[in-house]
C-alpha cells in the first residue's frame, strides 16, 4: 500500500460525507428559522377586518394554519397574492395574515381589491410581533400544527412547488 | 445594455480561461512550444474580460439600475455611493465575480513575474490557475449569474443587508479573498512541479514569497472579520467557531504550515512530499470553506442564501481539483526523494512539529465543523457543536505549538546542539515567568489556572523572538528582510497568546437596566444614563441613547449606542459604542425598550482585547516583510541554473 495514497483516501471519505449533507439539505430549507419544532410564538393583535376583535395564538390551537407575513409596501406579496388565493380556494389550510409595519387603510383597500385570502388579519404596526417570529423580510409564510409547533418556514413567495411538495404533505400526512 | 455585455464578457473569460488551461498543460506534455507561448495572451484576455465584467456590474450599482436582479435585491437609491460600490460582493454572485476577478489579478502578477521560471514550467502554472478560473467562471455562469435581468425593473432596490453597512466589513471580504485565492498559485506551483515530475529548491523559494502574501492577506482578512463581529453584531466576543469563520480559519492553519515547511524545504531540502501535500491542502481548505458556505450543507448566522444545486456543482468542481491534484500526488511523490538528514533537536525537528500540530488543529476544526452533517446524516439527532468542544482541543496543541516556538527559535539548522543556547533559553522561560505572574497576580490579582500559563508562555515567545535579532545587531550583523519578519510575525504571536489569555479570563459581562438619570456600577466602572434621542441616517432612523462614563470619579468618555431601524429591509441593527480606557475595551451595547425611559443595556469590559486584532496586524506586517526580502526576486536565475545543471547531470 502506497502511503502516498493515504491523503487521496482521507479525501474520498470526505467526499462522500459531503455528499450525503447534499442529499439532506434541501428538507432544511434556504433559512432555518430557529422556530422549527418549537412552539409558535404567542401573539394576541388587533384584526383588520373586525377591528373591535382581536386575533390571538390561543384561538388557533386545535387546527393547522398557515402565518403569513406580508405588507402592502412589499412588492413580492403581491406577486405572491394569486398563490394565497389559491390556497385559499383549496381550503385544506387557513391563512392567518400578519400585517407588518402598514397603514391600515391601505391594507383594507389591498384586500378588497385584490381579493381576501386570509381567515384573518392581525396587525402589527410596531413590528413587534414579527420580531417574535424572527422575520427578516416580507414575505415569509410560517407552518403551524395543531399543537402549535411550527414545523415549516418558508422565505420569500410562496409558491407552487413549495405547497405541493412542503405544505401539503405536512398538513394531509403529518409528515414533520 | 451594459449589463448584457458583462455577462457576454464572463462568457468570453470562460472561453479564454479554457485556452489558457489548455495551452498551459498541453502545450509543455507534447511539446508544442507555440501552445507553450499561447499562455499568457489567453490570460491576458481572460483578465480584461472580468475587468470589463467587474465594471459592468459596479456602474449598474452605482447608475442604480434595478432591473439587475442582483443590483435590485442588494442596493437601493438611498444607500450611500461607497455602499452602493461595496454591495458588489453583498451577496453570493457578486462575492464569486470578486473571487474570480482577484484570481485573474494573481495570475497576472505570477505571470508578469515569471520571466526568471523556465518557460515550460511558467506556462503549467498558468495552466492550472487557467483550470481554476475556468471552474468558477462556469459555476458563476450556470448557478449565480450576476446580470440576470428583472422584468419589470423594481421601482427600488431591497437595498444592501443593514449588518453589512459598515466601513469594517466593506473592506474584509477584498482582503480575505485575496489571501484564500492566494493559496491557489502555491497550489498551481505544487500541480506544475509534480507534472514536470521535478521539484528542486528553487521551487520552495519561487512559491515561498506567493504563500506568504497570501498567509498575509489572509490574516489580515480574518482579523478584520473578528473586528467586524464584536463591534458591528455586538454579541460579545470576538470569535464564535461559526463555520463560516472556521472556513476562513481553516486554510490559515494549513497556510502557516505550509509557510515554515517550504522554509525547510527551501533552506534544506527536505518535507519535499510533505510540502507538496500541503500545498495542495491549503487551497483545498479555501475551496472546501466556499463550499461549506455556499451549498447550505452547514447553517450559520451569515451565510448567503445557500442553494443545494450549487453545492452539488462545486463539490463536483472539488472532486476534479483536490481529487486530481491528490492523485497526482500519489502518483508523483514517491518519486522525490530527500538526500539529507538531521537530528532531533535541529530546527527541522522543531519545524517537523510545528506542522504536524498545525495539521492537527485544522482537523480537529474541520471535524467539529462537519459533526452536525455527520451526526445528521447517520440520524444521531442534531446536535450543535460550540466553543466547548473548540476552546480545549484547539488549546490542546495551540499551547505546546506556542511553547515549541519559545524553544525552536534557538536551534540551528541541521545538528541538535541545543545546549549551546541553554542559557538564553532557561533565562527568557524565567523573565516570562515572573512578568506573567506580575501581570496575572499584580494587575488583575485572580485567574484561571490556565491564565498564568498562557501569559508565561505569550511573554516567553515575545522574549526569545527578540534573542537572535538582538545578538545579531549587537555583534552589527545585518538582518535580512525574512529574519526581521519572521521575528515580528512570531512577536504577534506572542501578543496574540498573551492576549487571548487575558482575555479569556478577566472579561465582565452585564446587562443592566437604566432609567434616565440612573448610575450603574460595572467593574469599577460607573455609568450614567442620560436616555436616549431619535437619530436619522440616509437610510435609517433610529435612537441613539447616552451614556456618561467614569472610573472613580474621573471622566472617561461619552458614549453613545444606537438601535438603527432600516427602512427598507425593516431590520434593526444594534451599532455598539466602544471606548478604550486604562488597556480595557469597554462596550455597550443597546438593548429593549422596556417602557417608560428604561432601557436595557448590554456591558461588556474586555481587558487587552485590542491586542488580539492588533496581533493579528502584526503578524500580517511580518508577513508582507518576509515576501518582500530580495532573495525571492533573484531567485528564479538560480533556479535555471540548478535546473539547467540537473539536465547536464542527467545527459
Amino acid at each position: 500500500m502506497n502511503r502516498f495514497l493515504v491523503p487521496l483516501g482521507v479525501f474520498a471519505l470526505l467526499v462522500v460525507v459531503l455528499v450525503i449533507g447534499i442529499r439532506h439539505s434541501p428538507d432544511k430549507g434556504i433559512i432555518v428559522s430557529p422556530l422549527l419544532g418549537k412552539p409558535a410564538p404567542a401573539f394576541s393583535l388587533p384584526s383588520l377586518l373586525e377591528p373591535a376583535h382581536a386575533v390571538s395564538s390561543a384561538e388557533l390551537k386545535g387546527h393547522w394554519y398557515l402565518f403569513n407575513v406580508w405588507g402592502t409596501w412589499c412588492g413580492e406579496c403581491r406577486a405572491e397574492h394569486d398563490m394565497l388565493l389559491k390556497v385559499k380556494a383549496a381550503g385544506v389550510v387557513p391563512l392567518i395574515g400578519l400585517d407588518w409595519k402598514d397603514d391600515d387603510a391601505q391594507a383594507q383597500a389591498w384586500l378588497g381589491q385584490l381579493g381576501n385570502p386570509y381567515q384573518s388579519v392581525a396587525v402589527d404596526r410596531s413590528g413587534r410581533a414579527a420580531i417574535d417570529w424572527g422575520v427578516y423580510g416580507a414575505p415569509e409564510t410560517f407552518l403551524v400544527s395543531p399543537a402549535g409547533i411550527v414545523v415549516y418556514k418558508h422565505v420569500g413567495a410562496l409558491d407552487e412547488a413549495t405547497w405541493t411538495r412542503e405544505i401539503l404533505p405536512r398538513v394531509q400526512g403529518g409528515k414533520i | 445594455m451594459l449589463p448584457e455585455l458583462g455577462h457576454f464578457a464572463l462568457i468570453l473569460a470562460l472561453l479564454l480561461a479554457a485556452l489558457q488551461a489548455f495551452f498551459g498543460i498541453a502545450g509543455p506534455a507534447f511539446a508544442r512550444e507555440r501552445w507553450t507561448h499561447a499562455v499568457t495572451p489567453a490570460l491576458a484576455g481572460q483578465a480584461v474580460m472580468v475587468v470589463t465584467a467587474v465594471v459592468c456590474l459596479v456602474n449598474a450599482f452605482v447608475s442604480n439600475d434595478f432591473s439587475v436582479l442582483y443590483v435590485a435585491d442588494n442596493s437601493n437609491s438611498a444607500l450611500p455611493l461607497f455602499y452602493r460600490v461595496t454591495a458588489l460582493w453583498g451577496a453570493h454572485e457578486g462575492s464569486l465575480l470578486l473571487w474570480i476577478l482577484l484570481l485573474a489579478l494573481w495570475s497576472v502578477a505570477v505571470a508578469l513575474r515569471s520571466s526568471g521560471l523556465p518557460p515550460n514550467f511558467a506556462a503549467r502554472v498558468l495552466g492550472v490557475l487557467g483550470l481554476v478560473s475556468f471552474g468558477f467562471l462556469l459555476f458563476t455562469l450556470a448557478t449565480s449569474n450576476p446580470f440576470a435581468r428583472l422584468d419589470p425593473p423594481a421601482p427600488d432596490g431591497r437595498d444592501l443587508n443593514p449588518i453589512l453597512q459598515d466601513p469594517g466589513l466593506a473592506v474584509h471580504p477584498p482582503i480575505l479573498y485575496t489571501g484564500y485565492v492566494g493559496f491557489a498559485v502555491a497550489f498551481a506551483f505544487a500541480c506544475a512541479a509534480m507534472l514536470e515530475g521535478r521539484l528542486d529548491q528553487g521551487w520552495a523559494r519561487w512559491t515561498r514569497q506567493w504563500t506568504t502574501w497570501a498567509w498575509a492577506f489572509l490574516t489580515c482578512g480574518i482579523a478584520l472579520g473578528s473586528f467586524w463581529a464584536y463591534y458591528e453584531l455586538g454579541w460579545g466576543g470576538f470569535w464564535f467557531w461559526d463555520p463560516v469563520e472556521n472556513a476562513s480559519f481553516m486554510p490559515w492553519l494549513v497556510g502557516t504550515a505550509l509557510v515554515h515547511s517550504l522554509a525547510v524545504t527551501d533552506k534544506r531540502g527536505l518535507f519535499k512530499s510533505w510540502t507538496l501535500l500541503l500545498a495542495i491542502l491549503a487551497f483545498s481548505m479555501s475551496m472546501l470553506g466556499t463550499f461549506l458556505v455556499r451549498s447550505g450543507v452547514l447553517v450559520s448566522v451569515h451565510s448567503f442564501a445557500a442553494d443545494p444545486s450549487r453545492g452539488m456543482f462545486i463539490l463536483v468542481f472539488l472532486v476534479i481539483m483536490i481529487g486530481g491534484a491528490l492523485a497526482l500526488y500519489a502518483w508523483r511523490a514517491p518519486l522525490l526523494k530527500s538526500q539529507a538528514g538531521f537530528e532531533l533537536g535541529a530546527r527541522e525537528s522543531f519545524l517537523l512539529f510545528n506542522n504536524v500540530l498545525l495539521v492537527i488543529a485544522a482537523a480537529t476544526v474541520l471535524a467539529g465543523t462537519l459533526a452536525p452533517l455527520i451526526s445528521d446524516a447517520l440520524k444521531l439527532g442534531t446536535v450543535s457543536v460550540g466553543p466547548p468542544y473548540f476552546n480545549p482541543t484547539f488549546l490542546l496543541s495551540m499551547l505546546p505549538l506556542a511553547a515549541l516556538l519559545a524553544v525552536g527559535i534557538h536551534a540551528g539548522w541541521k545538528r541538535g546542539r541545543l545546549e549551546d543556547s541553554q542559557r538564553a533559553i532557561l533565562f527568557s522561560l524565567l523573565a516570562a515567568v515572573v512578568l506573567a505572574c506580575g501581570l496575572v497576580f499584580g494587575i488583575y490579582r485572580q485567574g484561571h489556572v490556565l491564565t498564568p500559563i498562557g501569559a508565561t508562555i505569550g511573554i516567553w515567545i515575545l522574549i526569545s523572538s527578540l534573542v537572535d535579532p538582538l545578538d545579531r545587531w549587537r555583534r552589527g550583523l545585518s538582518l535580512s528582510r525574512a529574519v526581521l519578519g519572521m521575528t515580528i510575525a512570531h512577536m504577534g504571536l506572542g501578543v496574540a497568546v498573551i492576549a487571548l489569555t487575558t482575555v479569556e479570563s478577566f472579561t465582565v459581562e452585564r446587562d443592566v437596566a437604566l432609567s434616565p438619570g440612573q448610575v450603574a456600577q460595572v467593574g469599577g466602572y460607573e455609568l450614567r444614563f442620560e436616555g436616549v434621542k431619535p437619530i436619522e441616517g440616509p437610510n435609517f432612523d433610529g435612537v441613539g441613547g447616552t451614556f456618561v462614563v467614569t472610573h472613580g470619579g474621573a471622566p472617561v468618555a461619552v458614549m453613545v449606542p444606537q438601535k438603527r431601524q432600516f427602512w427598507v429591509q425593516h431590520q434593526v441593527t444594534s451599532e455598539t459604542a466602544i471606548t478604550l480606557s486604562r488597556g480595557n475595551n469597554l462596550l455597550l451595547a443597546l438593548g429593549d425598550n422596556l417602557g417608560a425611559g428604561r432601557w436595557s443595556v448590554r456591558v461588556q469590559i474586555r481587558p487587552l482585547v485590542s491586542l488580539v486584532w492588533l496581533a493579528a496586524l502584526i503578524m500580517a506586517i511580518g508577513g508582507c516583510i518576509a515576501a518582500s526580502d530580495r532573495r525571492y526576486r533573484s531567485a528564479p536565475a538560480a533556479a535555471v541554473a540548478r535546473g539547467s545543471r540537473a539536465l547536464a547531470r542527467e545527459a
